[in-house]
């Protein structure tokens, strides 16, 4: 094993795809000179000159030109910024990059990821830190996710390079300079699109998260290993199309299901999730099911309120016990 | 005129013009028959415009439709049986019966698609030109047709900005046909021409009657030119007149129908090829177009009956070409 960042594991996906295939092409704000706004293409365009391109603030280019791009038959990389001006661009998103295969009849492929940088960082505010990967769950035709870790982050994004969809990949900002530890490069194993990792196995409930969330769950999961309760703990990876097999599976296992995200609970992934079992697991339930979420309201800029707006580990114990 | 023009590019420019409007002929009928579903917009009055540039273009370069693309795809070069195909929904279509008169494409003739969405059309064009300059390393050309409405969307400007910025290829051909669905164009800008913006993004603009083919064929020859020698985009604004509603079925209740069709007579494009080709430059005759015209007529019938003969999709496939892996 070694450690790495997240940051640093998505530089080496970048970098091994694209001394692959020199179609790859990456475009964005501020990523050549600067690197990223968060580091996370820091030093690549030394290593691939006048394939890093600075654009202008013109989101609907960046996505649409991506699409553009991607149709010519070249694999751009194209990056938001922020994930929370995403909004900008959304035509570019959900009518084109996700809909120019299917109605034109399989004659098009969009090979295109989007890198979205995510969440809540102290401070952030209501437009810097959103994670809006639940609108991008109901649009058919293009996949979604949103790793946990370094080595996920890396196997995720060389899978999302390689795919022949469109791919948002939603990167959680406080993720990016956390160390993890990492296989050896000759011991990794590709990820396939659509799969969820079961992190922590366990018979007595079923908790569901993904990107940062999944800490939480893991927290929450320690402390009820001390208090007798033994938690499956599966990392979804892929919000879209999502891993119904095993969740069920694991549902029908421990007969208990929660499910956690960082974003606003109201219309969230987990809700998804939740109607899903309910609607095919429901017999298996031994308890109501659980979601945990943020509050429904735009994220508060004081850290005052921090505490309220994030799941805490103590809440989804308290919670997840009355299930028993 | 000078002889400057071929027989063979005024007869391949005087047949997709005529083919083009006897195909939206057919349509138009077949949707007012109730036989075509949706909702489906003509090109009748504008042919001169697709035909024009495409006819400047190699196979191989690119094109971006509108939600009027019937005649930018004839005048790439599809075959009309699998565009009727497609309009009538049936499995042998272009797209399979997944995308219908506003999402025609043709990928096998550089006709990456009609876009539903106005002003769809500008950073897709844009997209594909900097990928074929720069990473697939080839002299392709894109094409982005837009209405004057469309000019009004924030696209354009990301788009032709970009494009001016990275000395890109491509050609954004401006199809001013003076409504926005039934708002008058200059009820909503504040300027005659349009292509006046190109200054401001400091590349060439050029206006041109649209109604004219060979006027439309030398502007985006040149522009071609240019843009196939590296020297980056240029704006043409091609004059025409919306003919028909905006869509078919428009009881277009916002215009008088005498001014139209007034409009119609004195600029339908085929009657004006006929001037130009026939009476003044003398490389070809009436009789031609007319032949062509016979020629264009046939190829619509067997077009239609292509479309009704063939299969409808199996709906057990709704699933298929959602995603590239499945």
């Amino acid at each position: 094993m070694r450690e790495i960042t997240f940051s640093q594991a998505t530089l080496e996906a970048m970098e091994e795809e694209m001394l692959k295939d020199d179609t790859i092409f990456v475009m964005g704000e501020d990523l050549a000179r600067q690197g990223g706004i968060f580091g996370q293409f820091k030093g690549l365009s030394d290593k691939f000159p006048g394939r890093i391109l600075d654009t202008p603030i013109s989101e609907t280019f960046i996505v649409g030109g991506g699409v553009g791009a991607a149709l010519a038959g070249a694999r751009p990389v194209v990056d938001m910024h922020f994930a929370d001006f995403i909004g900008v661009c959304m035509d570019e998103i959900y009518n084109q990059m996700a809909k120019v295969r299917y109605m034109f009849g399989g004659q098009a492929k969009v090979p295109l990821v989007l890198r979205a940088p995510d969440g809540m960082v102290v401070g952030g505010a209501a437009q810097h830190s959103q994670c809006n990967e639940a609108w991008f769950m109901h649009i058919p035709g293009i996949k979604v996710v949103a790793p946990s870790d370094a080595y996920k982050a890396k196997m995720v994004l060389k899978a999302a390079i390689e795919s022949d969809d469109p791919v948002i990949f939603f990167e959680h900002k406080v993720l990016y300079p956390a160390t993890f530890e990492v296989p050896e490069k000759e011991d990794e194993k590709p990820y396939v699109l659509g799969t969820a990792d079961i992190v922590k196995e366990g018979t007595d409930v079923t908790i569901v998260s993904y990107s940062v969330g999944l800490k939480t769950a893991r927290a929450a999961a320690d402390m009820l290993e001390k208090e007798g309760i033994s938690a499956e703990v599966i990392d979804l990876v892929t919000i879209s199309p999502w891993d119904k097999e095993t969740i069920l599976n694991s549902v029908k296992k421990t007969h208990r299901f929660v499910v956690c995200h960082e974003a606003v609970k109201q219309g969230g992934v987990g809700a998804e999730i939740a109607a899903t079992v309910a609607e095919e697991a429901i017999d298996y339930l031994d308890a109501p099911t659980l979601r945990f979420g943020a509050p429904f309201c735009p994220i508060p800029f004081s850290s005052a309120f921090d505490q309220i707006v994030r799941v805490q580990p103590d809440d989804m114990v308290a919670k997840i016990k009355e299930m028993f | 005129m000078a002889a400057k023009y071929t027989k063979e590019l005024a007869q391949e420019m005087y047949k997709k013009m005529s083919l083009i409007r006897h195909f939206e002929e057919s349509v138009k009928r077949d949707f007012l028959a109730g036989e075509i579903p949706g909702f489906t917009h003509v090109y009748i009055g504008e042919e001169a415009i697709a035909t024009g540039v495409c006819a400047a273009l190699r196979d191989d370069d690119l094109i971006e439709s509108t939600h009027r693309g019937h005649g930018h795809c004839v005048a790439k070069g599809a075959d009309v049986k699998l565009m009727m195909a497609e309009i009538f929904g049936r499995e042998t279509g272009l797209c399979k019966g997944r995308g219908g008169s506003m999402h025609i494409a043709d990928f096998n003739v550089g006709m990456l698609g009609a876009n539903g969405i106005v002003g769809g059309g500008f950073n897709l064009a844009t997209g594909a030109a900097l990928a074929n300059k720069e990473y697939l390393k080839n002299d392709r050309v894109s094409v982005v047709f837009f209405g004057d409405g469309a000019s009004n969307r924030g696209t354009f400007h990301e788009a032709i900005n970009a494009a001016s910025a990275w000395n890109l290829p491509v050609i954004f051909v401006n199809e001013m046909n003076c409504w926005a669905s039934t708002t008058p164009y200059r009820t909503t800008c504040n300027t005659e021409d349009i292509s006046d913006r190109a200054y401001g993004y400091h590349i060439p603009g050029v206006v041109v009657d649209g109604q004219n083919v060979f006027e439309v064929y030398d502007a985006a020859a040149e522009a071609v030119e240019r843009a196939r020698k590296g020297e980056g985009p240029t704006f043409i604004e091609c004059k025409t007149y919306r003919i028909e509603g905006h869509f078919v079925g428009d009881p277009q209740l916002y215009r008088d129908a005498k001014e139209t069709q007034k409009i119609y007579e004195e600029t339908d494009p085929l009657k004006i090829f006929r001037e130009k080709a026939a009476d003044e430059m003398g490389i070809m005759t009436r009789e031609e177009c007319d032949e062509l015209d016979e020629f264009c007529a046939k190829e619509l019938e067997e077009a239609k009956k292509f479309a009704m003969d063939s299969p409808w999709p199996d709906a057990e496939g709704y699933m298929k070409y959602v995603y590239a892996d499945e």
